[in-house]
């Protein structure tokens, strides 16, 4: 996107990001539109809806519409929410054919109990965790969110979310009002390894508990993904991520270790003089 | 705005009770075509407020002889589904404003879409 190191989040509010010029690139840049595909694709596959059944879902974050046509692709019906009218305004010029509501999910969901299937949300929920505007509280607005959509969902329907969480605790927060409204379910990260391809998805589950997914590429630990290098700016930076920023810690000389294990070198073990910090001469 | 969405739609304003349905001020109304399917329509049929929807259907001058009750073994009679399938997914609402009925206050739609932000006190 634009910046190389900054999260979106924390350079504007999301209807002021997604202005022309981002939203256009989501029509334009064929890269983000792959990726965005793909997302969507993963994001329907977790869903696990019955099989040949037209269902209604509702897609938060919705965009430029591009989750939405995956979604009508696969024979369902839909409606889409979205705080952006430039991102919309991008939706409606491509015509999909999900119908379109101008709306801020923090401010809660505008839906009579029990309608939808399904939800599927791509790259949106990170930004509730962000307060814009002084009145806002992160944790309020994501509760407000959680809970208006567990009654939208009919019963035993699931929410996927993809998300690109800024760090550990941003993670337990959305997760804590997620539980709080209702929801069971947990993370599914694809690719675990893999700094480039690691994606989260939030499943939950609304009135029945269910089996969580696996993630994909979790007994592989090399899997090679290409063509995703556009996004590793906005890339979830937990404590360990290869790179020249991190600080040589003893968590980092540890997970070194481990991964060239896993690779199958040989590897000094472990002893309390692991990361045992020298003098200059050493 | 299609109806279905509209009958889904209530008002999320913190403190409105009686927020449904949403009454329609429809300046501008276009009917598009969309493939007929019949298992959606018969699997949506069951979650529809009825009376909602043919009220609705009445503010845009789109009633076209809509049973007051849907038909018992609705499933089975195409005629009838294809007429929900129009009122549902063909009518679509351009222009105008959706009003709550408790607080009177309107939500303005626009290009099809409806603005449904809140202010900073609701």
């Amino acid at each position: 996107m634009s910046s190389s190191c900054r999260r979106p989040e924390h350079m504007a509010p999301p209807e002021v990001f997604y202005n022309e010029q981002e939203a256009k690139k989501y029509s334009q840049n064929s890269r983000m539109i792959e990726i965005q595909t793909q997302m969507s694709e993963r994001a329907v596959e977790l869903l696990s809806l019955p099989e040949d059944q037209p269902c209604y879902l509702l897609d938060v974050g919705c965009g430029s519409g591009l989750s939405g046509d995956y979604l009508s692709e696969a024979g369902h019906y839909w409606v889409g929410v979205d705080i952006s009218t430039a991102m919309l305004d991008v939706a409606l010029q491509r015509d999909v054919e999900g119908d379109l509501l101008l709306g801020d999910m923090g401010e809660g969901l505008p839906f009579r109990p029990g309608m939808f299937d399904g939800c599927v949300s791509i790259s949106a929920l990170q930004w509730l965790c962000n307060a814009d505007k002084k009145t806002h509280s992160p944790p309020k607005r994501l509760y407000r969110f959680f809970s208006t959509l567990y009654s939208s969902l009919a019963r035993g329907a699931r929410a996927v979310f993809q998300i690109y969480p800024e760090n550990s605790e941003q993670l337990e927060l959305i997760t804590a009002q997620a539980m709080k409204a209702g929801f069971t379910g947990g993370m599914v990260v694809d690719f675990p390894n893999s700094s480039k391809a690691k994606k989260f998805f939030l499943c939950l589950f609304a009135g029945v508990s269910g089996v969580l997914p696996k993630g994909l590429g979790s007994e592989a630990a090399d899997r090679a993904v290409s063509g995703q290098a556009q996004f590793t700016a906005q890339r979830s930076r937990f404590k360990h991520m290869k790179g020249k920023c991190v600080k040589k810690s003893k968590d980092w000389i540890v997970e070194k270790k481990e991964r060239r294990r896993r690779q199958g070198k040989e590897v000094r073990a472990d002893t309390k003089y692991t990361a045992r910090h020298r003098k200059p001469r050493f | 705005m299609k109806l279905l969405t509209h009958n889904m739609l209530t008002s999320h304003v913190q403190g409105v009770t009686k927020g449904y349905p949403l009454i329609i001020k429809a300046t501008e109304v276009k009917v598009n075509e969309l493939e007929f399917n019949a298992q959606f329509v018969s699997r949506m049929i069951p979650k529809l407020e009825w009376k909602a929807l043919i009220q609705a259907a009445e503010w845009l001058g789109q009633s076209q002889d809509l049973p007051s009750t849907p038909k018992p073994n609705y499933e089975s009679v195409e005629d009838f589904l294809r007429k929900v399938h129009r009122i549902l997914l063909e009518v679509e609402v351009v222009e105008g404003c959706l009003q709550c009925p408790e607080s009177g206050r309107e939500f303005p739609i626009s290009n099809g879409v409806p603005n449904l932000l809140l202010i900073e006190d609701e």
